[in-house]
């Protein structure tokens, strides 16, 4: 058995950010990750996808996008390379190829078994991921069996799928991107659509994720908001990466051709139910982003730079047909696919301590996890709107280090 | 989004004063009680009815189940339905059909009481105005494609209070989305009816 300070559970940004900042502190450690740096990125996403953010926001401690496209987004193969990249420059201490089967508390710190060997350690790091397993909601069971399931883990891009119809259920970002490419394929895309987040990709000349940066919105912490558990839960936002900077809100996809429906609320004898909701969903979504663009304009006046921008204006509200459909048969709608685009978790399978919720929630406190020595990182609103974003990394990491190094400096005293 | 910013600026600045009648504190010590012992969120609602002449039905209403108990009232409620002369029946209440409608309009309108009381605005009045469509040939059997439900509801709200317009709206909004009525309307339900057993 080999021993360590640290252990770091995944080597995308999370991890790797962490890295660096043990490494600052000279605290041992190393980074156990079950294949290369940044799998999930290189592993786990569809052909097409490229990232929410701006080239320019992809920020690390001591790392930055230095190509020529800094208003672009990142293709996958790029992320793999710009992580690469950082892992290499800071010198990483990471063990690849090594998948964790275990961790179990052992004398106040862990004991993690991986298929290459155990590994004992004071301190323990949950960075592997908020997106390890594609949820599905319990109506998918029902599904006939002449129907395909797929989720976006699965998902590399529409060739896979039969011709036909296919259902995206979930409006978030993973939803409307399927549905936009799928659409686009030939195949007709229906689309159930129930809580989102609409933004457009672009407001007064500038990307809306450079605004929610600008205004502090991003920094904003956990320990300032007034429902933290709800801004948890917060649905991803309604965003695409293009090189045309496009706005992919349910106006857009509905002149693309693609059908609104409500969200998938039953699913019986081959019959899909959608609910009645949706027109509050889109009212509340539209109201939600208008106080976002308020909140934008009055930041604008309050610092005086109306100049340096467009004017401020608002966008159409979404619009839904007069009477959406409630409900469809679904072999007679000729649908043979259906895509689940309701979320992600975390896979804490292998995590053999007492710190999940009976939601299977991790419990923490700003990533400082319910367990002597154990922290989390990469979560929706970890620490900051920002954790799970690339660009939220560095920050988190060097608040949880400088946690971890008082515990050990605590525990030495 | 930003409705975190909004809604501390709104309380700040008006919880003190903001009187809508409902208790704010105890519903958000509720939320955090349940989250400890979920279990106490699970309630049983109850009506008993009695069938009186005609299709005039008397509908008695006093315990339910919460909070881990028996929950029991000092009185009883009743709601009786009927149906119009237009149906050849006595008029002797509402139908049931209207009843559904006033227990949105209750619904919708409670849920705008609370989240008015949360977010720090004074309510000065609330009216809500409700329309559901049916096709009657759905309930008489005349056209096996008409389903015997409302086919579209529609609710209009008007509001009286010291916010702005995008803030009332977003107070509706919020309601029907906390709504249980709103739910049972807009979403199917399993019902299992059981005869003499």
């Amino acid at each position: 058995m080999k021993y360590t300070t640290t252990v770091i559970i995944g080597a995308g940004q999370s991890g790797l950010a962490f890295s660096k900042h043990l490494s600052h502190r000279s605290i041992d450690h190393v980074l156990i990750e079950r294949g290369e740096v940044a799998n999930s990125w290189a592993k786990e996403r569809w052909d097409s996808l490229r990232l929410l953010t701006p080239n320019w926001q992809s920020r690390l401690p001591g790392h930055a996008y230095n190509g020529n496209d800094p208003d672009g987004y990142m293709n996958m193969a790029e992320v793999v390379r710009f992580l690469q990249g950082y892992a290499d420059s800071t010198g990483a201490p990471v063990q690849d190829n090594t998948k964790v089967i275990s961790v179990r508390p052992l004398d106040g710190g862990y004991v993690v078994t991986t298929d290459r060997g155990e590994w004992r350690c004071r301190c323990l790091v949950l960075a592997n991921g908020a997106c390890n397993i594609a949820t599905a909601p319990k109506v998918a069971q029902a599904l006939p069996g002449l129907i395909a399931s797929i989720t976006p883990m699965q998902y590399r891009n529409p060739d896979q799928l039969a011709v036909g119809g296919v259902m995206v259920v979930g409006a978030s970002a993973t939803g409307v991107q399927l549905a936009r490419e799928i659409q686009a394929s030939g195949r007709q895309v229906t689309l159930a659509v129930g809580e989102h987040v609409r933004l457009p990709r672009l407001y007064r000349g500038r990307d809306i994720k450079w605004w929610m940066d600008a205004i502090g919105m991003m920094d904003m912490r956990h320990d300032e908001v007034d429902d933290i558990r709800r801004a948890r839960r917060l649905p991803s936002l309604q965003l695409v990466g293009t090189p045309e900077h496009m706005t992919l809100d349910l106006n857009a996809l509905r002149g693309m051709g693609i059908e609104i429906v409500g969200r998938l609320s039953g699913l019986c004898d081959g019959k899909a139910q959608f609910s009645g909701a949706l027109g509050n969903q889109c009212a509340l979504a539209d109201l939600k982003m208008n106080r976002l663009l308020d909140s934008i304009d009055q930041w604008v006046t309050a610092n005086g730079v109306a100049a340096e921008f467009d004017a401020a204006h608002r966008f159409a509200p979404t619009a839904i047909s007069a009477e959406p459909r409630l409900n469809m048969t679904l072999a007679d709608a000729g649908i043979k696919t259906v895509l689940w685009a309701t979320g992600y978790r975390p896979d804490y399978s292998w995590l053999h301590v007492p710190v999940l919720d009976r939601k299977g929630r991790i419990r923490h406190d700003g990533g400082v996890v319910d367990a002597p020595g154990m922290y989390v990182m990469g979560l929706p609103f970890l620490r900051r709107r920002k954790s799970s974003f690339i660009d939220g990394a560095g920050d988190d990491a060097r608040d949880l280090v400088e946690h971890l190094n008082s515990g050990l400096h605590r525990a030495a005293a | 989004m930003t409705e975190t910013t909004a809604q501390t600026t709104a309380n700040t600045t008006a919880n003190t004063t903001v009187n809508n009648g409902v208790n704010v504190e105890a519903l958000i010590g509720a939320r955090e009680a349940l989250d400890a012992a979920p279990e106490a969120g699970q309630f049983k609602w109850r009506a008993t009815s009695e069938w009186v002449n005609g299709t005039h039905t008397r509908s008695t209403i006093t315990d339910f189940y919460g909070l881990g108990a028996e929950q029991h009232r000092n009185k009883t409620f009743t709601v009786e339905t009927d149906h119009p002369e237009a149906f050849a029946a006595e008029d002797n209440a509402a139908t049931p059909v209207e009843v559904v409608l006033s227990g949105l309009a209750g619904c919708l309108t409670a849920g705008v009481a609370a989240v008015a009381q949360h977010r720090g605005i004074q309510l000065r009045s609330v009216r809500a105005t409700l329309e559901g469509d049916m096709d009657i040939q759905g309930i008489l059997g005349v056209d096996e494609d008409v389903r015997n439900g409302f086919g579209n509801i529609r609710v209009n709200f008007q509001v009286d209070a010291d916010a702005s317009e995008d803030e009332i709206k977003a107070l509706v909004a919020q309601s029907q989305k906390r709504s249980a009525v709103f739910d049972i309307i807009t979403n199917p339900t399993n019902v299992f009816v059981i005869v003499n057993a």
